[in-house]
């Protein structure tokens, strides 16, 4: 887990959630890439985070890009968040005794019965244990250090624009105290319709 | 971190993309515990007319790997009259990698993997380890080369820079490691690939 570092969050907000990760690639405290992504799209509403060994991150992509494929044609449908989260919970599992070193992180707008929208996010630990969370979740090596930030950052309902300052200042100030993550960050706020993908700069030291 | 034998972490290898070209550097000795056996060891690999690739690691499983690789991406080329380009190469060598890390008995094999895309005209560089990890960088480095090799290329690179201008850079790294490394590796082979194919040049 702390081997290419690494550190992916999630918030949910008012119509909307964001999920925004670092982009270093490291081995051990050598930084190799400014710019490895492990924030990936499912589907137009749906991203994932893959946080951990960046061997793994590329398996478990490919991996669920496969599953995603395989559900869309027999279901004649596009995946749901949630059913997606069961879905990465049961790719881990299904190595439960010698896992994918990852924790997910899900963020998504889940289709209600009505026809509206409400904000997902979930992560998993590296067996496929769910944590659904309200407010954010977080994980990768600077977990501690966003646990923290976004406690003291985060409130409810926070408009499109205004979660995308509060995860960009969260994760930026948590990774500048873990010197396994950093070296830059992408951010993905998504809406019922559109997903805005922005790339922050960041402290390179 | 892994055990590793004195031979694959003495190993020095890199690599640079300038302004449509991919410059690969890797030393020719063959080290076994504290005798230099070799010194003219051809450690980058021809795979395709725009491809190459270096190799370094446990020295039985860099040429097995080397070569199950190279073979395979012929008979890719013999079937399909084109070869893979590099995007694709890269991610199937890193699958081979990545399954192999799971399995019985792994290789362990670091690459660098240099190419010119054919098909957008574009230079490629891969970085890629034992794991299976990949990453698409501007810059290379495996073994204590690059512990003095990145920080320099940090400094010097420029993705715009002629072939001359790269190799200027390529030869400041070399310097830097025969002056600060404990062993100085030796000799240096220097490979590029651009528009025009696989050639060898002099530092």
């Amino acid at each position: 887990m702390q081997y290419n570092g690494g550190s992916v969050i999630a918030m949910a907000g008012k119509d909307c959630v964001a999920i925004a990760s670092d982009l270093r690639l490291g081995v051990q405290s050598l930084g190799i890439s400014s710019n490895f992504q492990r924030v990936f799209p499912v589907t137009d509403r749906i991203y994932i985070g893959l946080p951990g060994l960046a061997t793994d991150v590329t398996t478990l992509h490919e991996q669920f890009r496969y599953r995603v494929n395989m559900y869309t044609i027999k279901e004649e449908r596009e995946i749901e968040p949630q059913a997606f989260t069961q879905m990465v919970s049961s790719t881990l599992y299904e190595r439960r005794f010698g896992p994918w070193f990852i924790e997910p992180v899900i963020a998504g707008m889940q289709k209600m019965p009505n026809g509206e929208y409400s904000p997902w996010i979930a992560a998993t630990d590296l067996i496929g244990c769910i944590n659904f969370a309200k407010d954010f979740v977080v994980a990768g090596t600077a977990s501690e250090k966003l646990f923290g930030v976004a406690e003291g950052l985060w409130e409810p309902d926070l408009e499109p624009d205004d979660l995308f300052e509060t995860i960009s200042q969260t994760l930026l100030n948590a990774v500048d105290r873990d010197a396994y993550s950093g070296w830059g960050a992408v951010v993905h706020v998504i809406t019922k319709d559109k997903v805005v993908t922005r790339t922050l700069k960041g402290r390179m030291d | 971190m892994r055990d590793a034998s004195w031979s694959s972490t003495m190993e020095v290898s890199f690599a640079l993309t300038g302004n449509g070209y991919v410059l690969l550097a890797a030393d020719m000795s063959a080290v076994h515990s504290i005798i230099k056996v070799k010194t003219d060891v051809d450690k980058i690999k021809e795979l395709s007319p725009h491809l190459l690739m270096s190799t370094s690691g446990e020295p039985g499983d860099t040429v097995q790997f080397a070569e199950y690789i190279e073979r395979n991406l012929r008979l890719y080329h013999i079937r399909n009259i084109y070869p893979l380009q590099p995007p694709s190469a890269a991610s199937w060598i890193r699958r081979e990698l990545a399954d192999s890390l799971r399995s019985r008995s792994p290789y362990s094999v670091n690459l660098l993997l240099g190419g010119y895309d054919t098909g957008t005209y574009t230079p490629h560089l891969y970085w890629i380890d034992y794991l299976g990890t990949l990453a698409e960088v501007p810059f290379a480095a495996h073994g204590y080369g690059s512990y003095f090799a990145l920080s320099l290329l940090d400094r010097y690179h420029d993705p715009e820079a002629t072939l001359e201008e790269g190799l200027a850079v390529l030869r400041r790294c070399v310097d830097e490691v025969s002056k600060r490394l404990v062993v100085d590796p030796g000799k240096y082979l220097v490979k590029v690939v651009d528009k025009d194919g696989i050639r060898v040049v002099e530092l």
